[in-house]
């Protein structure tokens, strides 16, 4: 069964929740309408669509639009060495959908960062704890809003942090720009 | 073959005794056998192994006994980036080391926070604890830690350390209180 295949077969399950499998460059997407809903469409794909193996999971943060977060599952069939991929949007005031550890296990950790990083928790998680921060670090690092630099905390006998002197940068290079000149780090305005 | 030269240290002549001062033994003491605390935290620690390796061989400055307990260490060479969360096990394992104990900041990440510009990144691990030798690279090449550790061992040579104990200040008179 190929991808697309496979993708219809979602589609046909759960009609209007999903939209039409899209194609970019030979993999294939599909989004899910009802974040609520990830834990069945997870163990549909996995149990009849043979999807064995979870990648990945990512989250997107889309600041400035509603819904803010997209967290992003990547699929994979071991048998039939086929990738889906399904995306689904979380608004900022819920920040909350179903965990799929249940249904695959690696979720565990992946679920932990991106609770970590974005702060999106997962209802059903056993140990949402944070993976790569301590515990009473207060923000959520890759956050549009959170600045580069960091922000100044301290968590007595645990850690602290400073911003980091960013000395004008971020430094951005430029790839396949003339010579090395025009190549190497600098300042840069985003319009340039 | 003649194998010693008639000016040498000569038991023969001079019997079982050296005539030096107490700083000056001590101190030979303390820069020919300073013991590292390998404080692994990023890719420099591999350069760190190769120094220890046969090739490189730091066993040549007295330094190959690698003590993986702060306890028994004199040096820390911190090699690698310290993150914030790291920094606080890293002040702690220092805190255990016994004195005299040195730091070598080993490359930029350690010295500065390198490329690191972030919010995870201690920026520099002289913020923590007191650094005596810094070596740039990214990472240094071992023969620049082998170079750190014969300045090291220079300075330790070149300060007085018994001068400060309190015995000696009592004997001396310095000691009003």
């Amino acid at each position: 069964m190929t991808a697309l295949e496979s993708a219809n077969q979602l589609k046909a399950k759960f009609g209007d929740l999903v939209t039409e499998p899209t194609e970019f460059r030979g993999e294939i997407s599909l989004s899910l309408a009802d974040a609520e809903k990830i834990f069945e469409v997870a163990g549909f794909a996995k149990q009849t669509l043979g999807f064995d193996f979870l990648v990945d999971i990512t989250s997107v943060d889309n600041y400035g639009e509603d819904p803010r977060w997209t967290v992003v599952y990547h699929l994979r069939s071991m048998t039939a060495n086929t990738e889906l991929r399904i995306k689904t949007n979380v608004s900022e005031e819920k920040s909350e959908l179903p965990s799929v550890l249940p249904v695959w296990r690696s979720a565990n950790w992946h679920e932990r960062e991106i609770y970590d990083m974005m702060g999106i928790r997962f209802s059903g998680h056993p140990d949402l704890r944070r993976i790569l921060m301590w515990e009473g670090y207060p923000y959520y690092p890759l956050r549009k809003d959170f600045p580069l630099a960091g922000k100044p905390t301290d968590l007595p006998n645990v850690a602290f942090t400073k911003p980091a002197p960013l000395e004008g940068g971020p430094f951005v290079t430029v790839a396949g720009g003339g010579d090395s000149i025009g190549r190497e780090p600098r300042v840069r305005n985003p319009e340039e | 073959m003649q194998t010693q030269s008639d000016y040498a240290y000569d038991s023969k002549i001079e019997g079982d005794v050296i005539v030096t001062r107490v700083d000056a033994a001590l101190n030979w003491f303390r820069a020919n056998s300073v013991w590292p605390m390998p404080m692994g935290l990023a890719c420099c620690a591999i350069e760190l192994m190769a120094v220890g390796a046969s090739r490189f061989d730091i066993s040549r400055f007295g330094s190959e006994v690698m003590r993986f307990s702060p306890r028994q260490a004199d040096c820390m060479i911190v090699a690698g980036t310290v993150t914030y969360k790291m920094a606080a096990v890293l002040k702690r394992i220092y805190d255990q080391m016994p004195e005299p104990k040195w730091v070598i900041a080993m490359g930029a990440c350690a010295s500065t926070g390198g490329m690191y510009r972030s919010y995870a990144v201690l920026q520099g691990v002289d913020n923590i604890v007191p650094v005596d030798l810094y070596i740039s690279g990214c990472p240094p090449r071992p023969e620049a830690v082998l170079d750190a550790l014969m300045e090291l061992q220079k300075k330790i040579i070149s300060q007085p350390c018994i001068q400060d104990l309190n015995i000696v200040k009592t004997l001396t008179g310095q000691n009003k209180s």
